[in-house]
């Protein structure tokens, strides 16, 4: 790892202060500037840092974590149980609908994952509850995004409804939603392109999409690996379409994944899964806890 | 505060402007400080001076990091170009690849794809419909086949017909994954034994939304493949790839084209000027600075 985690950070700044009677306001704003720097490190979006910072050092001052015996450790216990709240504390599980089918939308930038997440979550279901889930083809603009989302649904036996790339991908989920009535599917998953918060005319479309399908779940799936622009990202999505949950993926890299908290802070919408690998089975519920001692490198 | 108060309230805000479009910390504070010096040295007062300063100098300081290199493609001087790209899942690699074999197409080369992404699901496909669009040739495997065996085949045709250029697309990996990396490797190796001037570019594709891991991309990907230049992408979105100047700083790699976009056409050689101006988009008046 690239980073120091916030564990020596805050002992290599404690060490300076050992031997010292008392601790000053002074002593006290270097702490928080380590605590500060961990975060940003770690790809926390730096407004989202301001705030938690100011929210961890109201805490410390109120437990007075400074006159104890072993301070820095304090302080990072404190800093570990605030990014586990902020995150979330539960695992939150996935929306249901009283009535077939539960329908689930994947929504995010380019490449941030959506097609294999939707292969993963289909699997998923399948194997938990025994399933029987559509997924439907609503990506008409990325070169092969069929083939690709085909395949996928090849290798896990799960029908597509897809119309090729000359309808319009509202359409293409009316029809889908016909048809997944018709066969009793219980969940539908449906794939869109991948596209920039900022642009207007494909963001009208999901709109479209949302009013005509009702989803249970809107899930915005967010690259763990994004730096600072994480939230630009989900206030755009969030704004737009007000997501029920959001999907992290790629975090078996090796990256601390700060996005995980500026997405939870901005948005308040709980993250439900994280990806894990490319392989069909590597989607798991997200835990919290774990996410936090990840982020601060420990 | 903006350019109308060159005050120490000013440079707060150019650091955390510039820890927003992903510089990293450690390098915001470098360059802020920086900046303010020589604000002072050159008595820079008015907004529209302290401006030009600050971009000038941070354009200097983009050119000083690198090796007199320019952002033009390594050509071989005689026989097939090969251009490697690597990366980790998802930036635009294939993209790219497709940008680029019409810029060259256009410019009057003969150009061979090499669809060396045989495990993700609709990656052949992909490019396939890339090789179409830039009317372009293509060499394939099979599904889940080697995908060094596509780079040797491509390697072979791109010599016997004469091809001027050859880009060999490989599937997404992430850095930390030593198996992966060594596969890559390989592919290089292949390369370079047929051709031994060759690969004559590895470019390594980063996404512009990407924060403080691009710069263990770049180190990584670096090691196992002599990563000779970047492209960015996606700086058509609200991201500003601001840590492509710590990697500049670094490791010395330069960036030679950018991403704006999905279509074709949207590839365009790296400026650092403008690169600049990006990353303080908000906190300069970009137009007043043009005039
Ligand atoms: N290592 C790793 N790779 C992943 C993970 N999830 C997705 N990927 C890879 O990331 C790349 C992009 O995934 P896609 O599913 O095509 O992303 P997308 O959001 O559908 O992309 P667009 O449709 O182009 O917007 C592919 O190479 C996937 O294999 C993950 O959790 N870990
Ligand atoms: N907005 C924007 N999207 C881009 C750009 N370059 C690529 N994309 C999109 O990003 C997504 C991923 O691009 P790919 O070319 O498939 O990326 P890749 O690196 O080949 O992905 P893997 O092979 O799965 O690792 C696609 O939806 C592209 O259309 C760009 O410059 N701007
Ligand atoms: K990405
Ligand atoms: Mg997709
Ligand atoms: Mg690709």
């Amino acid at each position: 790892m690239a980073f120091e985690g916030l564990t020596e950070r805050l002992q290599g700044a404690m060490r300076k202060l050992r031997g010292k009677g008392k601790i000053s306001e002074k002593d006290l704003r270097e702490t928080m500037r380590e605590i500060r720097l961990a975060l940003l490190e770690a790809d926390v979006n730096f407004t989202v840092v301001k705030d938690f910072v100011k929210q961890v050092r109201d805490r410390a001052m109120g437990a007075d974590v400074l006159e104890g015996l072993n301070p820095a450790q304090q302080i990072v216990k404190i800093v570990d149980e605030e990014l586990t709240k902020t995150m979330g504390d539960e695992a939150v599980s996935l929306n249901k609908s009283p009535k077939i089918p539960t329908i689930i939308m994947m929504v995010g930038l380019q490449g941030a994952g959506k097609t294999t997440t939707a292969g993963k979550l289909a699997l998923k279901l399948k194997d938990e509850e025994n399933a029987r889930p559509l997924m439907i083809a609503g990506d008409v603009y990325r070169p092969a995004a069929i083939d690709q989302l085909v395949q996928v649904a090849e290798g896990i036996d799960v029908p597509v409804f897809q119309l090729g790339t000359d309808v319009n991908p509202v359409e293409i989920v009316r029809q889908g939603l016909a048809q997944a009535a018709e066969n009793h599917n219980d969940y539908v998953i449906i794939d869109t392109a991948g596209r920039l918060q900022i642009d207007e005319q494909l963001m009208n479309e999901l709109s479209e999409i949302k009013d005509l399908a009702h989803p249970d779940e809107i899930l915005l799936t967010v690259d763990a690996m994004t730096g600072q622009n994480a939230v630009a990202t989900a206030e755009g999505f969030n704004d737009k379409l007000d997501v029920t949950g959001v999907v992290l993926t790629k975090l078996d890299g090796d990256t601390r994944g700060g996005a995980a908290l500026s997405i939870r802070a901005v948005t308040g919408k709980p993250i439900k899964f994280i990806g894990q690998g490319e392989k069909m089975t590597d989607l798991d519920v997200f835990h919290p806890d774990r996410m936090a001692s990840r982020i601060l490198g420990m | 505060a903006n350019f109308r108060h060159v005050d120490e309230s000013f440079f707060d805000d150019l650091e955390e402007t510039l820890i927003g479009a992903d510089v990293g910390f450690d390098m915001a504070v470098k360059l802020s400080d920086e900046l303010r010096d020589e604000v002072k040295l050159q008595n820079a007062k008015k907004p529209q001076d302290v401006q030009n300063v600050v971009v000038e100098k941070l354009v200097e300081i983009y050119d000083a990091a690198g090796n007199d290199e320019s952002t033009a493609l390594n050509m071989a001087e005689s026989g097939p170009t090969v251009i490697l790209f690597v990366g980790v899942n998802g930036v635009g690699k294939t993209t790219t690849i497709g940008k680029m074999a019409n810029r060259y197409h256009e410019a009057g080369k003969k150009v061979l794809l090499a669809a060396a992404d045989t495990f993700r699901a609709g990656a052949t496909e992909q490019l396939d419909v890339w090789a179409k669009r830039a009317d372009v040739d293509i060499v394939t495997g099979k599904p889940q086949s080697d995908p060094a065996a596509v780079v040797f085949d491509a390697v072979q045709k791109a010599k016997k017909e004469d091809y001027d250029i050859l880009f060999v697309d490989t599937a997404g990996r992430l850095q930390n994954k030593v198996n992966l990396m060594n596969e890559l490797s390989k592919m290089k190796r292949i390369i370079t034994r047929e051709i031994p001037a060759a690969p004559h570019e590895v470019l390594l594709v980063l996404d512009a939304t990407t924060g403080q891991n691009a710069l263990t991309q770049a180190k990584l990907f670096k090691e196992s493949t002599d990563v000779t230049g970047i492209v960015l992408t996606k700086l058509d979105g609200t991201a500003r790839g601001g840590i492509v100047l710590a990697i500049r700083n670094e490791l010395h790699v330069p960036v030679k084209f950018i991403g704006l976009g999905e279509q074709i056409s949207d590839l365009r050689p790296f400026d650092p000027n403008e690169f600049v101006y990006g990353l303080f988009k908000g906190l300069i008046d970009v137009n007043a600075l043009k005039k």
